[in-house]
């Protein structure tokens, strides 16, 4: 593989594959200010909250301003402005402090929602132009963190796209990049094959458990998991048990070690494979692997997922030929040419690798020409899990 | 005489009692197993199900990918349809209490 690609490098000495003006409220009513500086300047990269963050939450802020502050930080945003009501909570200083040029914008200061949305589009258009004319330039595979997803899982995701993937995987890996696989929930009944990987016991222990402890609050609702787990959509694709769904789901990781156990929308200090604390809900997965440093996902879906973020490629990729002719418009890859021999994992495995590097370089996946853009925060179980 | 239909399914270790459908079949198909010996479907099975290599009696696992996914719930039948209405899962099962 070769060694470096035309990136984004930043002064953090992270690099990015695209050169995003990111506009992110950091309160609910701020979601109208970003929702109107959209429609006036249409290439901003926009997300609106979903409720109200409170940092007086000892629960719920740590994985939500982690959150915040990875999409503020992110390597694929050139400039980033927060919006927000009178108080930014910290983190347009915590994001400076990083390196990142992130622009405070308070609705206090600039006199309510439509002087906001006045200044902040003109300024938004100014950085947009700036951004759209910086250079592309060489810079290092190695730096590159892709998320690995699952979603809509059907019979054939542990037999064509999730192990193809874990072929890419792999490679990437051995290129000294970083790969994130997630959902505890989707480790049920396969923890111990990744555990067996981890680079030292003591990891490998804190692995299983963090799965364990998302089984337990299962058992503890004294019902059984299989109401979600497997989802009636899954069991429609032909999956049984979740451990069937989990042994499927653990083969996007290859055949790596695990370096590293993160917390949700956690940045990984390690490279290699490195397991995240997420829920399985897609969107949410999503979110905290981008917010994690994640600069491309590659998404398998048996069912048909259409799903996307604001400002990392989602590469989507059908476990099988019907469901990538049925949603043709939404995939990127078609791994069900696995099972009538046209390819082989291996050769999937390539192909995934020549994709990520191709929508590195600039390439848009089919997620970004769809539009398709997703953002969810998860409100965690932060010291509740033995993390 | 008809000739018989003919399916194909893909066992993925050589301890598996369990095979995926490719392309749906009817009862009475002969299945095509790749890693195994061919079994005849004794009922309807969709792609992306698991066929029974082998005959299974309640309490006994259901093995893919080498590793242990549920137990039979009740007799299942070589050929037969592996699923929900006769497998069930050992992990996360609150309601057993255990």
């Amino acid at each position: 593989m070769t060694g470096s690609f035309p990136g984004y490098a930043r002064p953090t000495g992270r690099v990015g594959v695209r050169n995003h003006v990111l506009v992110l409220p950091l309160d609910l009513v701020a979601n109208s200010v970003v929702r109107q500086v959209k429609r006036r300047v249409p290439g901003v990269a926009t997300v609106e909250l979903p409720f109200q963050p409170d940092p007086a939450d000892p629960v719920v802020w740590p994985p939500v301003s982690r959150t915040l502050l990875g999409y503020l930080t992110h390597p694929n945003v050139a400039r980033a402005f927060a919006v927000f009501a009178t108080d930014d909570h910290g983190l347009v200083a915590a994001a400076r402090a990083q390196g990142c040029p992130v622009e405070a914008v308070s609705m206090a200061q600039l006199g309510g929602l439509a002087r906001t949305v006045e200044v902040l589009a003109l300024q938004a258009e100014r950085a947009l132009g700036e951004a759209a004319a910086a250079p592309r330039q060489p810079v290092p595979v190695a730096e590159l963190v892709v998320g690995l997803e699952c979603g809509g899982s059907d019979g054939f995701s542990g037999l064509t796209a999730n192990p193809a993937l874990g072929v890419a995987s792999d490679l990437l890996v051995a290129a000294g990049a970083t790969t994130i696989l997630a959902e505890t929930t989707e480790c049920i009944g396969a923890e111990h094959l990744l555990a067996r990987r981890a680079t030292t016991p003591e990891l490998g222990e804190r692995f299983l458990r963090l799965v364990h402890a998302a089984e337990a609050e299962a058992m503890t609702l004294g019902v059984d998991i299989r109401g979600a787990q497997p989802s009636l959509g899954n069991i429609a694709g032909g999956l049984t048990t979740i451990e069937e769904k989990s042994l499927g789901c653990v083969h996007k990781g290859g055949h790596a070690p695990l370096t590293e156990v993160v917390a949700f929308a956690q940045r990984p200090a390690q490279r290699g494979l490195v397991f995240m604390d997420t829920p399985g809900h897609d969107i949410e997965q999503l979110t905290g692997m981008v917010a994690g440093g994640a600069q491309l996902v590659v998404f398998t879906t048996g069912r048909g997922t259409p799903t996307g973020s604001a400002i990392a490629p989602v590469v989507k990729v059908a476990t099988n030929g019907r469901t990538f002719r049925k949603m043709q418009a939404n995939m990127d890859l078609d791994a069900g040419r696995i099972l009538t021999g046209e390819a082989s994992l291996e050769s999937m495995g390539h192909e995934i690798l020549e994709k990520l590097l191709a929508v590195a370089a600039g390439e848009p996946t089919r997620s970004e020409v769809m539009e398709e853009s997703e953002f969810a925060l998860f409100r965690g179980h932060e010291g509740a899990w033995p993390l | 005489m008809a000739a018989v239909a003919r399916g194909r399914a893909l066992r993925i270790d050589g301890r598996d009692n369990v095979a995926t459908i490719v392309e749906g079949v009817a009862a009475g198909d002969v299945v095509d197993v790749d890693g195994g010996v061919p079994v005849v479907a004794v009922e309807a099975i969709p792609a992306g199900h698991k066929v029974a290599l082998a005959d299974v009696e309640p309490g006994g696992q259901i093995v893919k990918y080498g590793e242990p996914i549920g137990v039979a719930t009740r007799s299942i039948r070589r050929g037969g349809l592996v699923h929900v209405h006769n497998v069930a899962s050992q992990r996360g099962r609150g309601d057993l209490g255990r």
